[in-house]
């Protein structure tokens, strides 16, 4: 297992480091301007909730995070690390995982399978190794199971499900596998595109729960794009609020629910 | 018959034959293989072997097609790399390099040829897709053939009449009959399949699914589409140029004709009724692929007899009978007769229970 050390959560969360950073990101599509001008951070082992009304670019923002939207202009920096033109894959290498809106899991394998695909970029086993398995492959396969097994099915407590296939699973087991898969690349960074879009209650308490556990268990700094207030509110501790491509306010929860421009755009001017 | 599927360590959980039913089956077959190679009739070892050559090339495009999603019409020009590869480099190192050890030098450059020009002709797979890919592959089938046909060539290739082959030699085995040969294509067959297998459990074949499945988000895990795309029609390729090898071995000669489009087509076609992206769908969709002219040919010789006449109706007979197969497996059974076992198999495995 080749990856860095991670640093414990105490560390993280004290240490205060801007893990990830994105400066003056603009990016456009013809003529209409998904980002014009973002500028936050987030800090080492914190939420940071990313909102805003439909098409205000939440999801355009981290498509140019993860690598698959090239900005205009302005820079994505990880750990100091500029990464605006790495691939997607490159920058899930240096540690930065996420999860789709639409649930983009593999349909044709099951929910260990799928898991076992967060571990990828740890593994190095050849061309040769693999068509033998005998050996060095099954060495880190069996490694990389017991991994997963006692880090992410046992902690998202999806054990009973493990073998199915993810077709038979229900909307919110979904979305759960899905960031299991994310877990599984023990990221720095993770970036959550509405979690909890669909969900029922208790399922969105699950959810919750979850992301929170993760962020205190290994410390990861996630990136939350959601539309549940009450969750955003909640487990968020600094909120960026986009709208029409624009940042129209940063801050705590409470600085943001109160700022004008904030509930301007969520329910329009005050007649 | 309810199995029982508790397992008390993730190796024993992790094992391709997870129970004992499938152990007995293996076992059984690779018996059955030993006695059939050493007892079986001259007729059905012929049958057999062409069965085993093209099995092999099956559990390539299986690699490409079933697993990574890519779809070529142009494996062919593979299978022709590997026999023509294959004979060209034993007649240059005759008398340079022992007889004996010659097919274990040759065959790897022909399986390293063939991987080599799959690559390249994976390229055009980092920008298309789907139909777009098939196209494009098509033209690498023309291109081989073409090249083999070609004058300047023939003096090594032999051009349009083909060339007469080498008898492989494993260190001093000549293995100069039919029945030596199955025995040689059955050992490489199995093992063929089981390294597909093994591929397929690691990284490496998780990440073949990935980008099949969806390939942006086989990105964001860390997966490079550029190399797991070029090494999948890298695998593909050779596994197709191993089957060539084979392929020039077992005939005495080698004919262009043999490598076009039809036999391309007859590749994949061989996959969807056995059924995509399953270990054991290229093993069905082969029998299938070789046993329906048989059964057409020995059925019509029974019903018109043996005439010119009859002849000449019998081979269009057999086309048909082929395409249709093809249509109504395409339309009631996608994912081939893999697909039906294991529905049998699931029922069975329930049995006195619910079907399903």
């Amino acid at each position: 297992m080749s990856s860095a050390p991670r640093a414990g959560p105490k560390q993280l969360l004290h240490g205060g480091g801007r893990l990830l950073k994105i400066e003056d990101l603009h990016l456009s599509f013809g003529g209409i301007k998904a980002l014009q001008g973002v500028n936050f951070e987030a800090n080492a082992g914190e939420i940071t909730g990313v909102i805003g009304p439909n098409g205000a670019g939440k999801t355009s923002l981290f498509n140019a995070i993860s690598g698959f939207y090239k900005p205009d202009r302005g820079r994505v920096s990880f750990e100091g690390q500029d990464i605006t033109t790495l691939s997607p894959d490159k920058r899930a290498a240096l540690g930065l995982a996420r999860t789709f809106q639409n649930i983009a899991l593999f349909r044709g394998m099951t929910v260990l399978d799928n898991i076992k695909l967060g571990g990828h970029t740890r593994l190095n086993t050849n061309v040769w190794q693999a068509l033998r398995y005998f050996g060095a492959a099954q060495k880190a396969e069996l490694e990389l199971r017991r991994e997963i097994e006692e880090q992410v099915i046992d902690f998202l407590e999806i054990d009973h499900i493990r073998k199915y296939p993810i077709t038979m699973l229900p909307y919110g087991l979904q979305k759960r596998v899905e960031l299991g898969r994310a877990l599984a690349m023990r990221p720095r960074v993770l970036l959550l595109d509405e979690p909890v879009a669909g969900m029922n209650r208790e399922e969105t308490a699950d959810m919750a729960r979850f992301i929170l556990d993760v962020q205190e268990q290994f410390g990861t700094t996630i990136l939350l794009v959601e539309h549940d207030m009450h969750m955003v509110m909640d487990i968020c501790s600094r909120i960026v609020v986009l709208n029409f491509g624009q940042q129209i306010a940063s801050g705590t929860p409470e600085e943001v629910s109160k700022n004008p421009a904030v509930i301007e755009a969520y329910l329009g001017a005050a007649a | 018959m309810i199995n029982a599927n508790l397992k008390s360590s993730y190796a024993a959980d992790e094992r391709v034959l997870n129970n004992r039913y499938k152990q007995a089956f293996v076992y059984a077959t690779i018996l059955g293989l030993a006695l059939f190679t050493l007892f079986g009739n001259d007729y059905l070892i012929l049958i057999a072997s062409q069965m085993g050559i093209l099995l092999i090339a099956v559990v390539g495009i299986n690699i490409l097609t079933g697993y990574t999603g890519l779809v070529s019409l142009g494996h062919g020009a593979f299978v022709a790399i590997g026999a023509y590869a294959v004979t060209i480099f034993g007649n240059l190192g005759a008398g340079v390099i022992p007889a004996g050890l010659m097919p274990f030098i040759s065959v790897p450059l022909a399986v390293a040829l063939a991987a080599a020009v799959g690559v390249l002709v994976g390229l055009p797979s980092l920008r298309v897709k789907g139909l777009y890919l098939a196209v494009a592959t098509l033209a690498a089938n023309f291109i081989v053939i073409f090249l083999i046909e070609e004058d300047l060539f023939a003096p090594w290739t032999g051009g349009m009449v083909g060339i007469n082959t080498n008898v492989p030699n494993l260190l001093g085995w000549e293995l100069d009959t039919k029945r030596e040969m199955f025995g040689l294509i059955a050992v490489v067959g199995l093992v063929s399949l089981l390294a597909a297998q093994n591929l397929i459990r690691t990284r490496i074949g998780r990440a073949f699914i990935a980008i099949r499945d969806r390939d942006y988000s086989a990105e964001i895990l860390g997966i490079s589409l550029l190399r797991y795309k070029l090494m999948s029609f890298a695998l593909s390729a050779a596994y197709c140029g191993l089957a060539g090898a084979l392929f020039a071995y077992f005939y005495a000669r080698i004919l262009p004709e043999q490598f076009e489009l039809a036999l391309s087509l007859n590749l994949v076609a061989a996959l969807i009724i056995g059924g995509m992206g399953r270990t054991m769908g290229p093993v069905f969709g082969v029998i299938i692929v070789v046993m329906v002219p048989e059964v057409i040919k020995v059925l019509f010789g029974a019903l018109a007899g043996d005439s010119a006449g009859a002849g000449q109706l019998r081979a269009p007979l057999q086309q048909i009978a082929f395409g249709v197969l093809l249509v109504l497996f395409l339309l009631k059974e996608p994912l081939g007769i893999n697909q039906i076992v294991d529905r049998i198999l699931r029922a069975a495995n329930r049995w006195p229970f619910a079907r399903g």
